[in-house]
């Protein structure tokens, strides 16, 4: 049982939301800059040619390293939806999934980490040093604003975060508001997006820590990165929207929710320029962290 | 025609190499991610890592510096790849032919699928290199 979970959620369904969502944003993006932006299954055309593409393994890289990295960055993103979906739709949760999936969410960027110091290059190694600096940077306020529904539902575990949302939703009140902005700003960072893709910079350091994967184990990043483009507003959603819902005009709410999510996380892409490391690193310790120990205040006081 | 050829032909990534040209061909390429001719449209994209690349453009008169340069970066693209010389220079070495640095032309060096002739080329012309060197992959398998 625990396998089709993997196989048919955390993989297949994430897989195909997260490249639909990776569509929409480039097909944003190109009507933001009045262009026509690309058809609709190019995210999938681009997967299956990277496959199809031979691997490069450049000389001198810590070669098993190297080819595993890309392999424990998805496992981590798979592991992690699966825990999710399940919450969602079987309460099938255990006590603590929620430190879990915390976990596991940094294993993604741990993975682009290995990759860049395993590759042998100077630009992947200073792209991964700036990943390292930025999970240290976001990874504080993010904890704290996921905690502010732990707080509200008095629980560890998602499903009864879901549950005790069935009456009002958690973005309602004024800290679940402020935890909000100070997990979307988080996420955009998590996802590498601009302002915050400083360790994948493409202008300065050309994709950093994957700039010397090619064929497959590109393939797996780039899969990784669109499934988390789909798990983490999925996260999101689950902390502070009640997840999704699929009775009468509720299914309507958790797609405008899940397209708003996605929309802000896009806009904030299409109108900001690339911060550097240090200003990200204060952006997130500084404001980020405050409205976050706020937000908690709040909700450690019922609101 | 195979699965991984076609979906090659819906997705190429550009690399883009100057071997010693004057930048004209260089802007003029650049022209075709404008909204104006936006070539993400047929999947393209300019990518700036000779690893993701499927198809390498190469302007410019393949001067004695650059070709070492470019050698090695032929060898690094992941196979199948494809190989479009943009510009006069890089097709016959153009106004640069009798220059004590320009020996060979590119297509002595390696081999090449599509030239676009131009000094510089227009984008309509680039665009129309892609469709027929599109046609020609795919015609030949
Ligand atoms: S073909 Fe003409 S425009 Fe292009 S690099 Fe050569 S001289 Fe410049």
């Amino acid at each position: 049982m625990t396998f089709i979970y993997l196989l048919v959620f955390g993989f297949a369904a994430t897989a195909v939301l997260g490249l639909i969502t990776s569509w929409i944003d480039r097909k944003v993006t190109a009507r933001v800059q009045y262009r026509v932006g690309p058809p609709f299954l190019q995210p999938f055309i681009d997967i299956v040619k990277l496959l199809g593409k031979e691997t490069v393994i450049p000389a001198g890289a810590s070669k098993v390293t190297f080819l595993i990295a890309p392999v424990i960055g998805i496992s981590g993103v798979i592991a992690v939806s699966t825990l999710l979906w399940v919450n969602q739709f079987f309460s099938d949760g255990f006590m603590g999934d929620w430190i879990v999936a915390i976990y596991l969410l940094t294993i993604p960027s741990i993975s682009l980490i290995l990759a860049g110091f395993a590759s042998r290059n100077p630009l992947a190694s200073l792209g991964a040093s700036r990943e390292m600096k930025l999970v240290i940077a976001y990874e504080l306020p993010f904890i704290l604003a996921a905690l502010v529904p732990v707080i509200s539902a008095q629980s560890i575990r998602l499903g009864v975060i879901i549950d005790s949302q069935a009456g009002g939703v958690f973005a309602g009140s004024i800290s679940g508001i402020l935890a909000l902005i100070v997990a979307i700003m988080c996420v955009q960072a998590k996802l590498g997006l601009v302002p915050f893709d400083i360790p994948e910079a493409e202008t300065e350091i050309v994709e950093g820590p994957i700039v010397e994967y090619s064929g497959p184990g590109l393939a797996i990043f780039k899969l990784m990165k669109n499934m988390l483009l789909f798990t983490l507003p999925f996260f999101l959603m689950i902390l502070f929207f009640g997840g999704i819902r699929l009775h009468g005009i509720n299914i309507l709410w958790t797609v405008l929710e899940y397209v708003g999510i996605v929309a802000i996380i896009t806009v904030i892409r299409n109108t900001n320029p690339r911060v550097r490391i240090d200003q990200a690193v204060k952006f997130f310790w500084g404001p980020m962290t405050l409205i976050a120990v706020v937000a908690v205040v709040l909700a450690l006081n019922g609101l | 025609m195979s699965l991984k050829l076609k979906a090659l032909l819906k997705s190429p990534w550009v690399f883009h190499l100057s071997t010693g040209s004057c930048n004209n061909c260089d802007i003029e390429t650049l022209d075709c991610l404008t909204p104006r001719f936006d070539i993400e449209r047929f999947g393209m994209l300019l990518v700036g890592s000779i690893k993701h690349a499927d198809v390498l453009l190469v302007s410019g008169s393949c001067n004695r510096m650059s070709v070492e340069r470019m050698k090695a970066l032929y060898e690094q693209v992941p196979k199948p790849c494809l190989v479009v010389a943009i510009g006069t220079c890089s097709g016959s070495r153009g106004i640069f032919k009798d220059s004590y640095n320009c020996p060979v032309p590119l297509d002595k060096i390696i081999p090449v699928d599509v030239y676009i002739p131009g000094c510089p080329p227009k984008p309509e012309a680039i665009i129309a290199g892609a469709v027929k060197l599109i046609e020609k992959v795919g015609g030949a398998t």
